[in-house]
C-alpha cells in the first residue's frame, strides 16, 4: 500500500505550475500515469524514487515513512528500495549484462537470482556483452531485469518503451505484464501511450498541468463503456484543410493517416496536434484475419 | 662527452611525483566542478583557467615571494612544516600541481559532464552510496578523460620552464630539469648535450601522444 501526496513548482514549455498530486496504490497494483509530456509525470516518479525532492510532500510505503516534509524525514534514493526503469535505460555501460544485474544485488543476496532473472528475461546469451552491444529492446529488457534484482518493494517505469519500434513494444508489454504478475510488484507506469496504458494497467491517472484530472478503469476514462459495442480510436490531428464547405482532417492512428470529413464547427475545435477519439457508431465494422 | 642523465630522471620524477598528487586532488576536485551549483563556480573556474593565460613567470614569480622565508607564508611552511620550497625539489612540486591543475581538471570535468545523470541515479537507487558509485560507474565510465588529463598533466610537467626557473633555479642534482639544461648547454655552446636532452625530450612526448591516441581511438570502456 503506497499513499503519496507530492507538491512541487515546475518549470513547462507554458511557464510555471505546480506539480500537486495524491495519489493511493494498492499492494500489487499496476498503476499507469498519463498526460502529455512535460506535466510532471516523470517529477513524480522521481519525487517517489527520492531522486527530487518536493517542496510539499508525503510518501508512507507499506507503513514506512519515506518522506514527509512536514517532519523533515526524506529517505535517500539508497534506503527506498525502489526499482526504477529510466527513459535512457541506464546501464553501466563498463559492465556486462551480468555485471549490472550483480551490481544491483543487495548487500548478502543470493548470487543465484542473477541467474534466475538471465532466464526469466532469456538474456542468457547475452550475459557478457556489454550495453553498447545490445540493441534497445535487449537494452530495456536488461533494464527492467536490473531493477528487478534488487528486490524492490516498488517499481517505477519511466516511459521504458518509448524509444522501441512497435513490434519489439508490444514483446515487451507482454513480458512486463507476466514479470509483474510473477513478483506481484506495485509498480507504477508512466506513459503517453493509450493502448500501452489499455494493455497493463488496470488503473490509469491522467494527468494535465501538473494535476490529476481524472482517474479509473482505462476503458472508463479514455471514454468509452465496453458494452455499447461503439468503435473508437486514440489519435492524433495532423493537419486540417479546407475541402469546399467542409474540413478535411487528416488523423494518425497508431501508424496509420486517416482523413476524416469535419464540418467548420467541428474543425474549429480542433488544432493540429490536437488528440482525439475517433468513434463510429451507426456503421457495422468488419473483421477480416490478415495471418 | 659524458652525459648527465640527472636532469632527464628529475624531469620525469617530478612529472610522475606532480601527476600522482595531482590525480589524487583533481579528479574529485573535476567532479566538484562538474556537478557545483555554487554561485561562485565562474570565480573557481576561472582561477583554475589561470594558468592557461597567465606567463609561467608570473605565477613563478609569486610562488617565489610566497615561499621565501621572508614572507608570512614562508615563514609559516617553515616553523609547522619544516619546508623551504624556494628553490627545492618539493616547492617544484608544489608549483607544478598549480601550474598543470586545469591541464587535467578540464578534460576529467567534461567527462563527468558528458554522462547522463541517470547514471549516477540508477546506481543510488539501486542502494550504493556516493564513493561507490563513483568509484564503480563514473570513473570507469569516463577512463578516456582520465587518460587524456593525466597524460596532458603530465606532459605539460615535463615541458615546463618558466615557473621551474624562478622557483627552483639551476641547481644541479636538485631542481634542474631536461628543459633548463637544455637552455643552460645552450648558453655554454654545448650543443651536442642539449641536442641529447631535446631529442630524448622530442621522442617521449610524441611516444606520449601517440599512446593516448591509440588507446582513445579503441576507446575501451
Amino acid at each position: 500500500m503506497i499513499r503519496a501526496r507530492i507538491k512541487k513548482r515546475l518549470h513547462g514549455a507554458q511557464g510555471e505550475f505546480v506539480l500537486d498530486v495524491s495519489l493511493e496504490v494498492g499492494e500489487g497494483e499496476f498503476v499507469a500515469l498519463f498526460g502529455p509530456s512535460g506535466v510532471g509525470k516523470t517529477t513524480l516518479l522521481r519525487c517517489l524514487a527520492g531522486l527530487d525532492l518536493p517542496e510539499q510532500g508525503s510518501l508512507v510505503v507499506n507503513g514506512e515513512t519515506w518522506l514527509d516534509t512536514a517532519a523533515r524525514i526524506n529517505l535517500a534514493p539508497q534506503q527506498r528500495r525502489v526499482g526504477y526503469v529510466f527513459q535512457d535505460y541506464a546501464l553501466f555501460p563498463n559492465m556486462t549484462v551480468r555485471g549490472n544485474l550483480e551490481f544491483a544485488l543487495r548487500k548478502g543476496a543470493d548470487k543465484k537470482r542473477v541467474d534466475a532473472l538471465l532466464d526469466l528475461m532469456e538474456l542468457g546469451e547475452l550475459q557478457h556483452r556489454k550495453p553498447d552491444a545490445l540493441s534497445g529492446g535487449q537494452k530495456q529488457r536488461v533494464a527492467l531485469a536490473r531493477a528487478l534484482a534488487s528486490e524492490p518493494r516498488l517499481l517505477l517505469l519511466d516511459e521504458p518503451l518509448s524509444a522501441l519500434d512497435h513490434e519489439i513494444r508490444q514483446r515487451l508489454q507482454d513480458e512486463i505484464l507476466r514479470l509483474q504478475r510473477h513478483f506481484g510488484l506495485t509498480t507504477l507506469l508512466v506513459s503517453h501511450d493509450v493502448s500501452e496504458v489499455y494493455k497493463l494497467s488496470r488503473r490509469v491517472v491522467v494527468i494535465e498541468n501538473g494535476r490529476t484530472v481524472r482517474e479509473g478503469e482505462p476503458a472508463t476514462v479514455f471514454g468509452s463503456s465496453q458494452s455499447s459495442g461503439k468503435f473508437h480510436f486514440a489519435g492524433e490531428v495532423l493537419a486540417i484543410e479546407p475541402a469546399d464547405v467542409v474540413f478535411a482532417v487528416s488523423v494518425l492512428v497508431g501508424n496509420q493517416i486517416v482523413r476524416i470529413i469535419a464540418t467548420a464547427d467541428e474543425a474549429a475545435k480542433l488544432r493540429v496536434g490536437s488528440r482525439v477519439m475517433l468513434l463510429s457508431k451507426a456503421f457495422n465494422p468488419m473483421l477480416q484475419v490478415v495471418e | 662527452m659524458t652525459l648527465d642523465w640527472q636532469p632527464l630522471l628529475i624531469t620525469f620524477k617530478l612529472a610522475s611525483v606532480t601527476t600522482a598528487i595531482l590525480f589524487c586532488i583533481g579528479v574529485p576536485f573535476a567532479w566538484w566542478l562538474a556537478h557545483t551549483r555554487t554561485r561562485f563556480k565562474p570565480v573557481v573556474e576561472a582561477l583554475v583557467s589561470m594558468p592557461l593565460v597567465l606567463p609561467p613567470s608570473v605565477l613563478g614569480f609569486y610562488l617565489l615571494l610566497a615561499f621565501s622565508p621572508e614572507h608570512w607564508f614562508g615563514q609559516w611552511l617553515d616553523r609547522v612544516a619544516g619546508l623551504r620550497l624556494a628553490f627545492s625539489f618539493e616547492g617544484l612540486v608544489v608549483a607544478s600541481v598549480i601550474f598543470s591543475f586545469p591541464f587535467l581538471v578540464h578534460p576529467v570535468q567534461s567527462g563527468f559532464q558528458n554522462l547522463p545523470s541517470s547514471l549516477a541515479e540508477a546506481a543510488h537507487v539501486l542502494g550504493k552510496s556516493k564513493l561507490e558509485t563513483f568509484l564503480r560507474v563514473l570513473l570507469p565510465n569516463i577512463k578516456p578523460a582520465l587518460l587524456s588529463g593525466t597524460v596532458l598533466a603530465f606532459a605539460h610537467t615535463v615541458g615546463e620552464f618558466g615557473v621551474v626557473l624562478m622557483i627552483g633555479g639551476n641547481l644541479p642534482d636538485q631542481t634542474r630539469v631536461a628543459s633548463i639544461a637544455i637552455y643552460d648547454e645552450v648558453e655554454a655552446l654545448n650543443y651536442a648535450a642539449a641536442n641529447f636532452y631535446a631529442g630524448v625530450l622530442f621522442c617521449l612526448s610524441f611516444l606520449i601522444l601517440l599512446v593516448v591516441y591509440v588507446f582513445n581511438r579503441k576507446a575501451p570502456i
